[in-house]
């Protein structure tokens, strides 16, 4: 008889989570991914695989761990996902593979995030990595951007038979797995671990180089046969409400950077700050909101209270950060929307004036549209905000490549292979969808790193 | 790593450097800037390109040793590197033949001046340059300046040198007298404050090069909105340069105070280790 229930996932304990940033799911040990694996039905019709962006085969990998043969588990990811410790990890499979699991039937479907975890795990603990790539050499590619599109794109274009550069901005690769994801979520040995097999598979990372900026997409198509854009959505949305400019107020982003890649919070020992009070706001209410709330927790913030204007059923946040969110003591003010922030004397952010809000019918989301109630506005008092209410494409590149089209939100137009309005010129992830996730991201740049070797070679 | 081709003092606290770094240097627009971090540690700071030479592959950069991360920048020598320089970064001077145009230089901002004063007049303008300084050995590029401007004038605090008083005094008399066609302001934000008020009255179409906080200089983080005309600009992406008369300049400098003390403490920190 099958478990109704998964074999539950130990986590890091509370009083030591809110100290550190180390990861807080600590992921199956060997047994309990055996006995995860054993209560696979081997469905025929393969839900699982079919809802997965890059569809592995997922009952087959499940499979060899079971007979505990995980070297050939790990192979069998490897043929479709370079990076099984990334998505393990940052993949919302409740809504993808996990999402049509038979089990549910019973009870919990079958945890296949945490056992892909649990191969990537055993993947870098053996340093496991497929170096196999062409002697001949195709054609030269240059990808623009260093996250979960671009890194896709080089290992399968450089698989394909292509020289392949990555320009990166910032001056560590990894694009929002680095400066955007908290460690306490995906660990940087966990990313150093694939940005190192990227480059063992002889793809070459420029740093520092912002496109658009020091190279024109023009001039890299007179270097290279064929360009792919992975700029993702990395500029942040503000709520365009009085009051944010003050002091204490930060974007999202700019709040994930000063932590995560310049390390604010090891100030003065590193030399960025972040400047956080006793209580903060968080507006917004998905993976981001929940990020900064938890780092906010333990950097020391006593409060951290999370303002959001639907209710949590709406929430886009998985499930899970919003679990580990609640358990640490993120407290949430729903149906609660900002209208303006107000600042003391010295100009630092002292109050949210906020208006409650009711649902009405669904909007274009399909989620039902949050309504301003009349006449319930009210203060919450802080010391900072940060925005967290999503990201929209930067718009470098397209600011000087006027024959890029794309659409009004800035998003690079694409046929259904990737292609742009530019010959020799693709696009790939979030900088065609707008944010999203990163298994999204690395599906798109699959197909795309594909088209670019038919185009360019007939695929052969 | 960018390898520092030279390291002068040009007046106290101030330093002029020299960084190797060639696909800048083909590209650099006046008014254009690179974000810098020295090392491992570091902060990444937005700083004016001053000076760029394809043929050398070079780029040159004046700054005040104010904060942790340029005092630590002036301290690399010669023939060592720091770890990052990016760039070209924001958008570069609108250069055309407006006719006359007065440059407004306070303290570094002269060296940003330099640039933009060389390019207006290659494009033909009048340009009348006006640099102030607190005192006389704090004025810098002059003769450079002098060279690019058909009219240079002299302000100092003390009266150590020129005019005594503030170079927006100078601009003051001037627009008294004198109508230019463009006004270009570049220095600390109360000096560019100051300038947009006294050409406001005039209608003096004036543009100001603000240098808020960045961290990456990209569009990325936000921290270096602005105010103008009402709405959140960032001037990374959407700068350096704006129109004077619609920066909330207050807003702006109230945001460069955001972290003042860990600036102060950062700094006592660097300073203790130094003297170790």
């Amino acid at each position: 008889m099958v478990s109704r229930r998964s074999v539950p996932v130990r986590k890091l304990s509370l009083d030591k989570r809110l100290k550190t940033f180390e990861e807080v799911v600590l992921g199956y040990t060997e047994s309990e991914a055996l006995e995860e694996a054993k209560r696979c039905l081997k469905c025929k019709l393969e839900p699982c695989s079919k809802a997965c962006p890059l569809n592995i085969d997922i009952a087959k990998f499940v499979e060899y761990i079971k007979e505990r043969r995980f070297k050939k588990a790990l192979e069998v990811i490897l043929e479709k996902n370079p990076f099984p410790a990334i998505t393990g990890r940052v993949c919302p499979q409740e809504v993808l593979c996990q999402r049509d699991c038979t089990l549910r039937k019973l009870g919990d479907p079958l945890a296949i995030g945490k056992l892909e975890r649990f191969l990537g795990d055993y993947q870098i603990e053996n340093n496991i990595m497929d170096l196999k790539v062409p002697e001949k050499v195709k054609g030269k590619v240059a990808i623009v951007g260093s996250g979960p599109a671009g890194l896709m794109g080089a290992v399968e274009l450089r698989k394909l038979g292509y020289e392949v550069t990555i320009f990166e901005a910032l001056h560590e690769a990894g694009g929002v797995m680095v400066y955007g994801i908290p460690e306490f979520r995906l660990p940087r040995r966990v990313l150093r671990f694939y940005i190192n097999y990227v480059k063992k598979l002889g793809v070459n990372i420029v740093l520092d180089s912002v496109i658009g900026k020091i190279f024109t997409i023009e001039e890299l198509l007179r270097d290279y046969d064929a360009v792919l854009l992975a700029t993702g959505a990395g500029t942040p949305k503000f709520l365009n409400i009085p009051g944010e400019e003050l002091n204490g107020v930060y974007s999202a982003n700019e709040f994930l950077i000063r932590i995560n890649l310049m390390k604010a919070y090891k100030f003065p020992y590193y030399d960025t700050p972040i400047k956080l009070g006793k209580r903060i706001a968080v507006v917004g209410g998905g993976n981001t909101a929940m990020d900064v709330s938890r780092i906010a927790l333990r950097l020391g913030v006593e409060e951290v209270i999370v303002l959001y204007r639907r209710t949590e059923a709406e929430m886009p946040a998985r499930r899970e950060e919003v679990e580990n969110a609640k358990e640490e003591g993120v407290k949430f003010m729903l149906l609660t929307q900002p209208i303006a922030l107000i600042g003391d004397e010295n100009g630092w952010v002292r109050k949210v004036k906020c208006i409650k809000m009711k649902l009405g019918k669904p909007d274009a989301s399909g989620r039902r549209r949050p309504i301003p109630i009349p006449g319930s506005e009210f203060d919450v008092e802080v010391d900072n905000v940060v925005i967290a209410i999503g990201a929209e494409v930067n718009k470098l590149i397209q600011r000087t490549t006027p024959d890029l089209k794309v659409d009004r939100k800035g998003h690079v137009i694409v046929d259904e292979y990737g292609r742009t309005s530019i010959e020799r010129v693709y696009a790939a992830g979030d900088v065609v969808t707008g944010a999203a996730t990163v298994i999204e991201a690395l599906a798109a740049a699959k197909k795309v790193a594909h088209t670019i070797h038919r185009d360019l070679h007939g695929g052969d | 790593m960018f390898k520092i081709l030279s390291n002068h003092i040009i007046a106290p606290e101030i330093r002029k450097i020299e960084i190797y770094a060639p696909e800048i240097a083909k590209r650099a627009k006046a008014g254009q800037f690179v974000v810098i971090r020295v090392d491992e540690r570091g902060e990444r700071i937005p700083l004016t390109l001053v000076d760029w030479n394809p043929n050398k592959g070079s780029i040159t950069l004046v700054f005040q040793e104010v904060g942790v991360t340029t005092k630590k920048l002036g301290r690399v020598k010669k023939g060592k590197y720091i770890l990052d320089v990016i760039g070209p970064l924001g958008n570069p001077t609108e250069v055309k033949n407006y006719g006359t145009i007065v440059g407004v230089g306070g303290g570094v901002g002269n060296a940003c001046l330099l640039p933009v004063m060389r390019e207006f007049k290659r494009a033909g303008n009048y340009t009348v340059s006006m640099i102030g300084a607190r005192t006389s050995e704090l004025l810098i590029l002059e003769d450079e300046l002098s060279e690019v401007s058909d009219e240079l004038y002299i302000a100092t605090d003390d009266g150590s040198r020129g005019y005594k008083g503030f170079v927006t005094d100078l601009l003051k008399r001037f627009l008294e007298r004198r109508r230019p066609d463009l006004v270009y302001a570049v220095g600390p934000t109360i000096m560019m404050k100051v300038v947009s008020s006294i050409t406001k009255p005039y209608g003096v179409k004036t543009i100001v090069s603000l240098n808020p906080i960045m961290v990456d200089g990209t569009g990325m983080c936000g921290a270096c909105r602005v105010i103008v005309g009402g709405k959140l600009r960032f001037a990374c992406i959407d700068g350096p340069e704006f129109d004077g008369h619609q920066v909330n300049f207050d807003a702006l400098m109230n945001r460069l105070r955001m972290y003042k003390e860990e600036e102060e403490l950062a700094l006592s920190l660097l300073e203790k280790s130094i003297k170790r």
